[in-house]
């Protein structure tokens, strides 16, 4: 029981981080019907920023919590300049164009920024400071530290102002207006180069954040985190369903809870000879496990998979009317 | 037309006369280097190739002499991403650039795609750290290293963890690369030999961040300690993780993942781990070695670097013999060599594997690993005692 307990705790975190990566991928699309590829890379920047302020900041003496706000304080304003400008440069100017053409450049930016991370950053996997001294508390069993808790804490809140900035206030208006239809909302007075700007900046300090919260959990930083994440938070967006505000959110918890519990269950679950079958390998309390933990990636891809074939429109469906 | 054609003629001769200069006896020798000097493992990419440049720009110093002619020895050094494909491209070009002999590769991911090439064109090949039995397995006899085996390895680290641990339970877990997956079978074989119980292999891959799902798993199962075969950019998140879920098993790890990197990766969570290295810590090499590296390249050896300077050296040494850098005359030599390198005495057997090889049992403390047991044809030695010697 602990141990389910334990999954449960550990896809919850995993998920919520997706969550925010996936809002990015969302509401990009929902405005301009762009996958914008290059999302993942703006996380991963987010978090090497971060490892160099917060390794700047540390023989200073400041309190740790300080060093890691400040550290995502540079972050954010950092990737949401890189967000702007690679709509600015990448982006605006295919505006009209064949929908095939921002797609290929978004893959393109996301190599381009990949580069330049690993000029940057170099190639090795970066030890992201761990001065948070992490506490564990046990709950029924199941360990959760401090660092767990503030994710869970961050992204909700994170998800819950990105939810009433939307719904609540006259931007979210002009960016729903904006994905219903783009030539009615210009009509109206709305400048769609800017909300559709004010979008990739949102999304990339929300980005920003998530790549923070990455590096604090994993300890680790290196110019390729975002090429997995991001897949992984696209996954999840589709799982919601793109477009989908609430579905992004709903898609990442989901898709960081099956990928914990199908790692964790599915060797036992696909160990042949619990189910008695005359396996040579099965003498003497031996195992033949179908499909090991090292599953657990694919998951997030046979989830995406199963979606597409089974309901394309994702969980929460892409209600056209409030796509933003 | 007829000019293109007259100018792709004189390229081709110009290559072809090029070709001719490198294969002779004086002028011109390439030695190649192959490891990963991008991705995850890197910075020990760059170590072994500092440790082979070294020993190629001593000898160039001390103008070693062919068959009477001076010769220039030309360090060739490649990258192969640690990808088995790049590995095998890149021992192509390695061939295709006509090298003498080559250190390398690093990982026995690449090694073994790499292995076959080189046979084939018939270039001594000297790996410094590549570990997989297979490699050597295979009957190439161009293929030589000078670094113990898994096999040889895997029993060392699990013997030390059965007599001085005493566990009833061990969970083992891989990378599934060749070398996690070699690595960890052998720990599997030599514990249950000791009549320890092995859990059902647990497995990631080279690229896993999140370990917690197979580590809550095992969580379930009490196992007194772990054992992981892979590298510290995988095994670092790997500890940190399994203490926060609150495992207090031993960890212990394969010489991937014996590195000072281990506690930068997982803070004060390394602290206490086991972890093998075929071969002796790098402090045990040769002091003269030590000093030179550090002049050199302003900073200390990080792992297998002795052992590659040792392999390059190896590879000038049997041209000496043989008094020629032609790889059909040298070959002979090679694999008959009887050599002290910085990392001692070295001789081949009839596969091309390190005869009498040593490894070193360390834990960590302080932030570092320290070296506490030498274990040699299956005795295990305290260091300080070894070192006394």
């Amino acid at each position: 029981m602990d141990t389910f307990l334990q999954q449960l705790v550990n896809g919850l975190t995993a998920g919520s981080v997706y969550a925010v990566v996936a809002l990015g991928y969302t509401m990009v699309y929902g405005i301009i019907q762009l996958i914008n590829f290059a999302h993942g890379e703006v996380v991963m920047i987010g978090a090497m920023v971060a490892f160099t302020i917060i390794n700047l900041l540390v023989p200073t003496g400041l309190p740790a919590l300080a060093i890691v706000l400040i550290g995502t304080g540079c972050a954010v304003p950092v990737c949401m300049l890189v967000g702007y400008s690679v709509e600015r440069l990448a982006y605006r100017p295919l505006r009209h164009a064949p929908r095939l053409a921002p797609l290929i450049t978004a893959i393109g930016v996301s190599i381009i920024l990949q580069h330049l991370a690993l000029m940057v950053w170099s190639r090795n996997v970066l030890a992201f400071p761990q001065i948070i001294q992490s506490q564990t508390y046990f709950i029924g069993g199941a360990a959760i530290t401090t660092v767990q808790i503030a994710i869970l804490a961050i992204c909700f809140m994170l998800m819950a102002s990105l939810a009433i900035l939307v719904y609540r206030t006259p931007l979210g208006t002009a960016m729903r207006a904006t994905a219903q239809n783009p030539q009615v909302a210009g009509l109206m007075g709305i400048d769609i180069n800017r909300v559709i700007a004010v979008t990739f900046i949102i999304g990339a300090g929300l980005g920003a954040v998530a790549g923070v919260l990455f590096g604090t959990y994993y300890g680790i930083a290196q110019y390729t985190i975002g090429s997995v994440l991001g897949l992984k938070a696209f996954s999840a967006a589709v799982l919601g369903g793109i477009g989908n505000i609430p579905g992004a959110m709903l898609g990442g918890v989901l898709l960081g809870l099956v990928e914990a519990l199908g790692a964790g269950y599915i060797g036992d679950l696909t160990d042949l000879c619990q189910w008695g079958l005359p396996l040579a390998a099965c003498e003497d309390g031996g195992h033949f496990i179908l499909m090991g933990s090292n599953y657990q990636d694919v998951f997030a891809f046979f989830v995406l998979i199963l979606v597409l074939v089974f309901r394309p429109q994702g969980l929460l469906g892409e209600r056209v009317g409030d796509r933003a | 037309m007829k000019n293109v054609n007259v100018g792709i003629t004189l390229i081709a001769a110009a290559v072809a006369l090029i070709g001719c200069g490198q294969g002779g006896g004086g002028g011109e020798v390439k030695i190649g280097h192959v490891g990963p000097l991008t991705g995850g493992i890197a910075h020990l990419g760059k170590d072994n190739e500092n440790g082979a440049r070294l020993a190629v720009e001593e000898a160039n110093a001390a103008k070693v002499k062919l068959d009477g002619k001076e010769v220039k020895f030309v360090f060739v050094a490649e990258d192969d991403q640690a990808d088995p494909k790049v590995g095998a491209t890149v021992a192509q070009k390695m061939v295709d650039a006509k090298v003498a002999g080559v250190v390398g590769h690093l990982n026995s991911g690449t090694s073994i795609p790499a292995s076959p090439i080189y046979s084939q064109a018939g270039i001594p090949v000297i790996s410094g750290s590549a570990t997989n039995p297979k490699l050597t397995e295979q009957g190439f006899k161009t293929q030589f290293r000078v670094v113990g085996r898994d096999d040889q390895q895997g029993p060392a680290i699990a013997s030390y963890l059965a007599a001085n641990n005493k566990p009833k339970t061990v969970a083992v877990i891989d990378d599934a690369t060749a070398y996690g997956e070699g690595i960890a079978n052998e720990v599997e074989k030599t514990l249950k030999a000791a009549k320890i119980t092995v859990l059902p292999r647990e497995k990631g891959t080279d690229k896993t961040t999140d370990w917690k799902a197979i580590l809550t798993k095992l969580r379930g199962r009490n196992p007194d300690a772990v054992f992981y075969g892979g590298m510290d950019a995988t095994g670092g998140p790997l500890m940190k993780q399994g203490r926060e879920l609150g495992i207090k098993a031993v960890f212990a790890f394969g010489d991937g993942a014996c590195t000072d990197e281990m506690a930068k990766l997982a803070g004060q969570a390394a602290e206490g781990l086991l972890c093998s290295q075929a071969g002796l810590p790098v402090e045990a090499a040769d002091k003269k070695f030590l000093d030179a590296y550090k002049k050199k390249f302003n900073a200390d050896p990080i792992l297998y670097s002795p052992f590659t300077y040792d392999a390059a050296n190896l590879l000038i040494a049997a041209m000496q013999k043989a008094n020629s850098a032609d790889p059909k005359k040298y070959l002979p030599e090679l694999a008959k060599i009887e050599y002290e390198g910085v990392t001692g005495k070295i001789s081949f057997d009839s596969k091309g594997d390190r005869k009498d090889a040593e490894m070193t049992i360390f834990t960590m403390k302080s932030g570092k690993i320290t070296p506490v047991a030498v274990i040699k044809g299956g005795k295990s030695t305290s260091f300080a005692d070894f070192m006394k010697k």
